[in-house]
């Protein structure tokens, strides 16, 4: 067994990492540092965060007040309470191409029994369709703390998206984060699985299913949305010809949608896409979620049985 | 930068300013006159007497801070701050037209805006952010924030009232232009913000209130300010008594020039009076 490590936890640890390294990182916060975990950064660092309260839009616009005086805000709550500031962080962020760093937790179904109102399922959506945002949705604790460190070498405005239940941990220490660049995992010749978040182990655990059946399965991991690697996508379109796309997201305007996209401009191949199907989520837990919404192992077999059926011969 | 002390000098400038604001609307057929004439004695006093600044050097570090939350009164900005020498004044005629530096809300790639506004209600959590920056890197300049008396009924207004007092930012002041009237009707029959020195008050900010066009009165307004003895650890909102389209007799208390140029025979009129102002 792989060892399980949320998402947020690998942000938590970078952010107090980054905090160490560089006087320039502000830490804020709105009620929910023990949930992102950005209270580790609040302990040791008690002058350079902010606690909002339960006030995201204030927290958002004041973030960017810091970045145009020369910090480097992080501002974390719930994804699904990021987007309470949405037209902040369109109009005084994202338009202004400034400096914030936009973290948002607790993504997906994966969030389990807090129940559909904190289940966000469409920041990856709605974040894309900005100008000047770059979009990461990281696939375990080991990315998504290299991808902090990231945010904080990149100038412009950033979303970042993790996750609140344990999940297997892929990468090891060594790992090398590339903005923009997708991660191959797994080579095949016959279907190319692209997954995002907590669907990459999902996604992995497909292709072993699909190689029992003498299927060989590419698997890429995606952990930029935006800008998507577009090359790697025309690639995969190319030379397997049959694609999947996996996310814990609505099946509208994430990864699904940024990887048709691609195709439909530069590459044509059939494409299915695995994740929530234009639908909210409800209590449960995470594992039973998944299962019922579609979001497993052998929903993605059966997803790639069907792009392969439609290759162009 | 040299600074005026001289209340008739500034009510002289400000008046000609008044000027530029109404051809700057009338030219681009297009704009707020309304909230642009409220705001401008303030905002002459503010730039020519108050503020630690220098336009040859727009991003001095140790410059006094402005920020217009109400940023559809660019009118007023502009012409300050192409009085001042911020940019040349043949940027006036480009307002509001494509390819043009002087965009319709304040944009800060123009020298001298501090920020991007146009959606109300945000200039003050903003303004908090370089609030908290300058108390972080220990600097001691001041951050200015001009707001609409709409803009208030923005709930985030409050949030960041809120922040600010609860973290005693006393290096952030807030002009409160009062002129009573916004986009669509008068503020009292829309929703009523009253009452709203209380308001500041109960979220503990000191409250100065003023007639936001008596130059005296703006001058010994931003000195309290700015005195620690009288704001005494906290931010403070200086609450200005403004009438919307001060200077021309029909944009004053009218709401349909909140956002409407005049026309030619408009245009010509309000010249002759803004003429006559001196």
């Amino acid at each position: 067994m792989p060892e399980m490590i949320a998402t947020r936890d690998g942000f938590g640890k970078a952010l107090l990492n980054l905090g160490r390294e560089n006087k320039l990182v502000v830490n804020l916060e709105a009620d929910l540092g023990k949930s992102t975990k950005s209270i580790l950064f609040a302990k040791e660092f008690p002058d350079r965060t902010i606690n909002f309260g339960i006030s995201e839009q204030d927290m958002i616009t004041t973030a960017a007040g810091l970045a145009y005086s020369g910090k480097i805000p992080f501002a974390s709550t719930f994804a699904i309470f990021t987007e309470r500031a949405f037209e902040q962080i369109r109009n005084s962020v994202a338009r202004v191409n400034l400096n914030v760093k936009i973290v948002g937790s607790h993504s997906g179904l994966l969030t389990g029994d807090d129940g559909d109102s904190a289940q966000c399922i469409e920041d990856l959506s709605v974040y894309r369709s900005l100008p000047n945002m770059v979009v990461l949705s990281p696939a375990d604790a080991v990315e998504t703390e290299k991808a902090t460190y990231a945010m904080a070498e990149h100038v412009g405005p950033m979303y970042l998206r993790t996750g609140r239940e344990k999940i297997p941990v892929l990468f090891d220490a060594n790992y090398k984060f590339e903005l923009g660049k997708g991660v191959l995992l797994r080579d095949g010749k016959d279907v190319t699985l692209f997954a995002t978040g907590p669907l990459v182990s999902i996604a992995l655990d497909a292709a072993k299913l699909l190689e029992q059946e003498k299927i060989y399965a590419r698997v890429i991991n995606i952990h930029t949305i935006k800008p998507i690697d577009k090359d790697l996508i025309i690639k995969a379109a190319t030379e397997t010809k049959a694609i999947v796309t996996a996310e814990d997201h609505n099946t509208i305007g994430g990864l699904g949608s940024a990887v048709s996209e691609v195709l439909t401009e530069y590459a044509l191949a059939p494409l299915e896409r695995v994740g929530v199907k234009d639908r909210f989520g409800e209590s449960g837990k995470p594992a039973e979620l998944y299962k019922k919404y579609g979001l497993t192992a052998e929903e993605i077999v059966k997803h790639a049985k069907k792009a392969i059926a439609r290759k162009r011969v | 930068m040299q600074k005026l002390n001289n209340p008739e000098q500034l009510k002289k400038i400000a008046n000609s300013l008044r000027k530029v604001i109404v051809e700057m609307v009338h030219r681009a057929q297009s704009g707020h006159p309304g909230g642009s004439l409220s705001a401008i004695d303030i905002l002459t006093v503010l730039y020519y007497y108050k503020l630690h600044h220098d336009p040859k050097n727009p991003k001095w570090q140790d410059r006094d801070r402005f920020v217009l939350s109400k940023g559809h009164c660019t009118p007023a900005i502009y012409a300050i701050l192409a009085e001042l020498g911020y940019f040349p004044k043949e940027e006036l005629l480009g307002y509001r037209k494509i390819n043009a530096l002087l965009q319709g809300h304040t944009s800060i790639h123009i020298h001298g805006i501090e920020m991007s506004a146009g959606s109300l209600g945000q200039g003050l959590s903003y303004g908090n952010g370089i609030a908290f920056a300058a108390r972080l890197d220990k600097k001691d300049y001041k951050v200015y924030v001009m707001i609409g008396d709409g803009e208030t009924q923005e709930g985030q207004v409050w949030e960041a009232a809120q922040t600010a007092g609860v973290h005693k930012l006393d290096n952030m002041v807030v002009l409160l232009d009062r002129n009573k009237i916004q986009n669509d009707w008068f503020v009292e029959k829309t929703k009523s913000i009253e009452p709203i020195a209380d308001k500041w008050k109960a979220f503990n900010w000191h409250v100065i209130e003023i007639d936001g066009h008596d130059v005296k009165q703006i001058m010994k307004a931003l000195d309290d300010a700015n005195n620690p003895a009288i704001v005494n650890g906290k931010p403070c909102v200086i609450i200005a008594q403004t009438v919307k389209g001060k200077g021309v007799s029909f944009m004053e208390n009218n709401p349909d020039f909140h956002g409407k140029a005049p026309n030619d025979a408009e245009f010509k009129q309000a010249m002759e009076e803004l003429n006559k102002l001196g």
